[in-house]
């Protein structure tokens, strides 16, 4: 398939997460995921897409969750996007960084 | 006559009740309350038992004290609800039949969910301090304590008042430093989430606190299991945090009933599916949720449970009257922050809006200062333990508005300059 790429520019905050949930697209996950040395494959999607789902339907993330979800083991997301990897997978996502209250 | 049945009898529970038993009339309604304990604790205080801050028993009343006249009160396990029926089953065999149910069973902590938490060193030097038993039991492990490597570790992100283990970690130092052995002590907080704060002005106003107190903060550890051996927390990617004294704050999930009812969560950590404004329940017409047992993405806190049950209130007259829910809750949290030394800070915020710094509830005079600490915040918190007994639990109008007041807060403030 004839492809053309053409540069996105997306507001994200002073710790590069995009500001608005609804400007992600793949290209810009690719982008986010190589500032990580992250290459993404059809199984960093799978999250990326869950963690997406779970977002618009405001449930407050957990890596319990996640690991609950059918999708990876909590090893497997580790393997997936390694240092913090709900923190790191929020940003490919294009989703707010999970935080507490403070 | 129409049946109101309330499950759980703590803190949202005990409210709700006091308000619709002042609200409903009683010749078209009765109201019955089940809890399996008959003891009310005020958990605020468990913070301050581990340090002799507080004595046990001044943190434990009768449930039967704060319930009206008038009411049925049954002390007793739910087995489950069955809400095509209408139904809750009790332990005792009892089948409460019911015209709205409220939810409000709240969340406790699970330590047998982590391999390795509820081991041979559970209560030796492995201490939770969310339940009576274990605030207790840690007061007396501490009480001669010679020092070492304090572990404060948060096994998830989602769990009941998330400031305390950071205040535990400031009275710990203060405790310490009182002591004498403070030199002894090294403390560390292990969180699974991106820092001890997360929130941009929370982390501006107040991180300076950690430093200056000596708290090593390890974040992205996220607790796979505890080797009592060899005396390590485990994280799931291989790190490990030795301790000598480890206070844990274990996975926190809400009832049992709720998952043999399969009215949990899609994951299995049993909070039920709510509307976040109106308090009812995702899939069911006539059951309303709030409090602790929810899984709203706002803090599960008191404070919140006590503006829910002002929306739920207004909502459940309502729902009785056949009108629509407008009453609509914005995700409110009011919390004190005790950061030792007889001082404490205080935070405000909503869904919308995280805490931000300023003056509560009023402008310029308070008397309570936001994200700053102030010896008066602290005599704040220390008298509402007070107001809780008298005045919240009871159901009385509280001084503070249900939603979410901007009056005093500063939107765009810069931080006062750390000192040299």
């Amino acid at each position: 398939m004839e492809t053309l790429t053409v540069p996105t520019t997306v507001a994200r905050n002073e710790e590069g997460y995009l500001t608005d949930a609804t400007q992600w697209t793949p290209d810009i996950a690719h982008a986010i995921a190589a500032e990580y040395g992250i290459t993404l494959t059809d199984e960093h999607f799978a999250v990326l897409n869950y963690l997406r789902q779970r977002h618009f339907d405001e449930t407050p993330l957990t890596i319990r969750r996640i690991g609950k979800s059918g999708i990876v083991t909590i090893k497997e997301f580790y393997a997936l996007f390694p240092g913090g990897p709900l923190k790191v997978s929020s940003k490919i996502a294009g989703i707010p960084k999970p935080t507490s209250c403070v | 006559m129409k049946q109101l049945v309330i499950l759980g009898a703590g803190t949202a529970g005990t409210m709700m009740l006091n308000k619709l038993h002042d609200r409903l009339d009683p010749d078209e309604w009765a109201l019955t309350i089940v809890d399996r304990d008959e003891h009310h604790f005020y958990q605020p205080g468990f913070l301050f038992i581990p340090f002799g801050i507080y004595e046990p028993e001044e943190v434990v009343r009768p449930k039967r004290e704060f319930f009206p006249d008038g009411i049925t009160a049954l002390f007793d396990e739910v087995e489950r609800v069955v809400p095509e029926r209408n139904e809750v089953h009790l332990a005792s065999d009892t089948v409460l039949p019911y015209d709205v149910l409220i939810v409000a069973t709240g969340t406790a902590p699970c330590p047998e969910e982590t391999p390795g938490l509820l081991g041979p060193l559970w209560y030796e030097d492995i201490f939770d301090f969310y339940t009576f038993e274990g605030a207790v039991q840690l007061a007396e492990k501490l009480e001669t304590w010679e020092g070492g490597r304090l572990v404060i570790n948060l096994a998830e992100s989602v769990f009941k008042c998330p400031v305390a283990p950071l205040e535990f970690a400031f009275l710990a130092d203060a405790f310490f430093e009182e002591r004498g052995i403070r030199d002894r002590v090294d403390i560390h907080y292990v969180t699974p989430l991106s820092g001890a704060f997360t929130k941009p002005k929370a982390t501006a106003f107040l991180s300076g606190l950690l430093d200056e107190k000596r708290i090593t903060v390890v974040p992205d550890f996220y607790l796979e299991s505890v080797d009592n051996e060899r005396k390590v927390l485990v994280s799931y990617d291989g790190q490990e945090v030795p301790f000598d004294l480890l206070v844990s704050v274990p996975v926190n999930m809400g009832a049992e009933w709720v998952e043999t009812s399969g009215m949990g969560d899609d994951d299995d950590l049993r909070f039920i599916p709510t509307d976040k404004h109106t308090l009812l329940a995702r899939d069911y017409a006539n059951i309303f949720v709030l409090g602790d047992a929810t899984n709203l993405p706002t803090s599960k806190a008191g404070s919140v449970a006590h503006f829910e049950a002002e929306v739920l209130t207004e909502n459940v007259l309502h729902y009785v009257a056949g009108e629509a829910l407008t009453a609509r809750f914005d995700g409110h949290a009011n919390c004190f922050i005790e950061t030792g030394h007889g001082k404490a800070t205080l935070i405000d915020f909503n869904y919308d809006t995280e805490p931000l710094p300023g003056d509560f509830p009023l402008p310029v005079l308070g008397p309570m200062r936001l994200l700053k600490e102030t010896h008066l915040n602290h005599l704040g918190k220390l008298a509402f333990k007070w107001v809780y007994w008298h005045v919240l639990l009871t159901g009385k109008e509280m001084p503070v508005s249900t939603a979410l007041s901007m009056a005093g807060k500063k939107v765009d403030p810069k931080p006062i300059a750390e000192p040299a």
